[in-house]
């Protein structure tokens, strides 16, 4: 347990030695600060909805951004032999980097809180979706994550690890989209594997089980599978 | 005690090492010694359990490598090859990770970490960013991250690659004294390190072991053979005829027929005779012109050449 928040610590600390973890965090800031105020000054509405999915948009673009390095960097300098042979257990190195990946998302989403107050000011917005939304939003973000570590445990090189990222994140998205041409029972498959489709509920403030099992599996899974394709080592 | 058992490692169909077996006492100063690509990191590797053997197993104090994976890597500290490290981080803080991550406990960890960093000559750097670093104190600050958590084991691949002649001497100093509670293995393709520090020598050629034993007696056993050199004026052929009647001789060859009528001769002998007085007067008595006579005994480099090269 120790482990974990020990290499939680590093990378924490290793995401403000390098610019990319600002470059995000401006970057989302400024991108989700202009979604508000067209919400604000454009439909002239306190309401969350839109915002939110173009606040998941963007995360579906910054998120393998914040995972590119986590694994890849490892390979490329060697360090994964020094951390691996280390008494730490392999899933506390993938727990202990997820969770830095995560609190630095948590901080970015919990700024735009800041949004939210002002939507107050100026409305009265119904609390109970904007709520609701934000779970969704953290569920969906975090899934990103667990899907971006996996492509950096791929390859040596961050840029490959964001590109598959986003490619893969992308992928499962819009799973759903393509299923209109499909037979009935491979479309409601691909529906219920899409990212894309479990976030509905949350957006409309309704929050369904179904929804955050789905996300949750999907991060042990993505996460599970990261373990073993650091060990592949070991199998060739 | 570090045993290995008939390790084999295979990348696809091509062995990296076959067979390797071997025991390490406790106390220990082992080399490992080999050109490039024999098999060293590879053994390496599998000994601290980064990657499985395709075959056999390794032991160390008494614990399966990959059974007892975490508490053997608790007992071991690792330098793997090229000197791997968080290259943005700052030393001190580094190696507060690496004992954090070795398990020393939160109000030691200081201390232990200050004691470290003096005993390899890094604390004057403690607040430097390792990139900023030269290659001679990066290779310090991996040895100091090896000796975090004091593991009885330590295992280093190439501990003084890359380094200027001074700091190789304080590298070797450094091992010398770690090796008084610890059991070292260390690998290199420099032979006098060998000799300086190992209390034994593994040589490892295309990845299987080809001789084991002290220095010393490795020298001694494999340079059973002086060479007396010789360049003399004369007819070759006769004066290798008239060397070969010599007692203690065992042979002699006929390097090369200089320009004009000069020929340098190999003069093998039994290494404890010493044959050139002999040699002085045969040359001598027969009217031949003695130009030039240098004896020269088999050293470590030679040895190591002859095993791993092959005819
Ligand atoms: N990951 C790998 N995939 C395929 N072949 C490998 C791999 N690692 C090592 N080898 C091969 O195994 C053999 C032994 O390599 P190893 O790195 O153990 O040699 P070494 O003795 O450490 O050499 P050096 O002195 O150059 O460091 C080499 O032929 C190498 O090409
Ligand atoms: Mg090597």
């Amino acid at each position: 347990m120790n482990s974990i928040f020990t290499i939680t610590l590093k990378e924490l600390r290793s995401y403000f030695t390098s610019p990319i973890a600002y470059v995000v965090f401006t970057m989302f800031l400024v991108l989700s600060g202009y979604f508000f105020s067209v919400i604000l000054f454009i439909s002239k509405e306190a309401s969350f909805r839109g915002a939110a999915s173009n606040i998941i948009i963007t995360l579906l673009f910054l998120m393998p951004l914040i995972t590119m390095r986590m694994f890849s960097e490892e390979r490329k300098m060697g360090t994964l032999e020094l951390l691996m042979t280390k008494p730490v257990r392999d899933i506390e190195v993938m727990l202990g980097k997820f969770l830095a990946a995560a609190i630095l998302f948590i901080t970015m989403l919990a700024s735009t809180l800041v949004y939210i107050f002002i939507l107050t000011k100026y409305g009265n917005p119904d609390m109970g979706p904007i709520w609701s939304a934000y779970l969704g939003i953290l569920l969906c973000g975090l899934s990103f994550i667990a899907l971006g570590i996996f492509a950096s445990t791929l390859t040596e090189n961050q840029i490959i690890a964001a590109v598959i990222g986003f490619a893969l994140v992308l992928l499962l998205w819009v799973m759903s989209w393509i299923s209109g041409n499909l037979g009935e029972v491979d479309s409601e498959l691909l529906s219920y594997i899409s990212l894309s489709t479990h976030l509905e509920g949350f957006v409309k403030g309704v929050i369904n089980l179904k929804d955050v099992v789905y996300y949750l599996s999907f991060i042990v899974f993505w996460l599970f599978v990261s373990v073993k394709s650091i060990e592949i080592r070991k199998w060739k | 005690m570090i045993k290995a058992s008939k390790l084999t490692k295979k990348y696809g169909t091509k062995a990296a090492i076959q067979d390797v077996s071997f025991n390490i006492d406790k106390g220990e100063v082992v080399g490992f010694l080999g050109p490039n690509g024999a098999g060293k990191t590879t053994t390496m590797r599998i000994l601290t359990g980064y990657i499985p053997p395709t075959s056999g197993k390794v032991e160390i104090g008494g614990l399966d490598v990959f059974d007892d994976s975490l508490e053997v890597r608790r007992k071991l500290g690792y330098l793997p090859e090229n000197t791997p490290l968080y290259l943005d981080m700052d030393v001190e803080v580094f190696l507060k990770y690496i004992a954090a991550l070795k398990k020393v406990s939160t109000d030691k960890r200081s201390n232990h970490v200050s004691k470290i960093m003096k005993v390899c000559g890094i604390d004057n750097v403690r607040q430097s960013t390792i990139k900023t670093l030269s290659k001679g104190y990066k290779q310090r600050v991996g040895i100091a991250q090896a000796l975090i958590g004091n593991p009885e084991y330590l295992i280093l691949d190439e501990p003084t690659i890359g380094l200027d002649p001074k700091q190789i001497i304080e590298i070797r100093e450094l091992i010398k004294s770690l090796a008084e509670d610890k059991t070292i293995i260390l690998s290199t393709h420099i032979l006098p390190e060998v000799s300086m520090t190992c209390s034994r020598v593994i040589i490892i050629a295309e990845g299987k072991i080809v001789a084991e034993d002290t220095p010393n007696n490795l020298e001694n056993r494999l340079s059973g053979v002086a060479k007396v050199l010789l360049t003399v004026k004369g007819p070759g052929e006769e004066i290798s005829s008239k060397l070969k009647e010599i007692s203690g001789v065992k042979r002699v060859n006929i390097e090369k027929t200089q320009a004009s009528d000069l020929v340098d001769l190999e003069v093998a002998s039994q290494k404890d005779v010493d044959i050139r007085g002999q040699l002085a007067q045969a040359v001598v008595q027969n009217n031949w012109d003695l130009l030039e006579m240098r004896r020269e005994v088999l050293g470590l480099e030679e040895i190591f050449l002859k095993l791993t090269t092959k005819e």
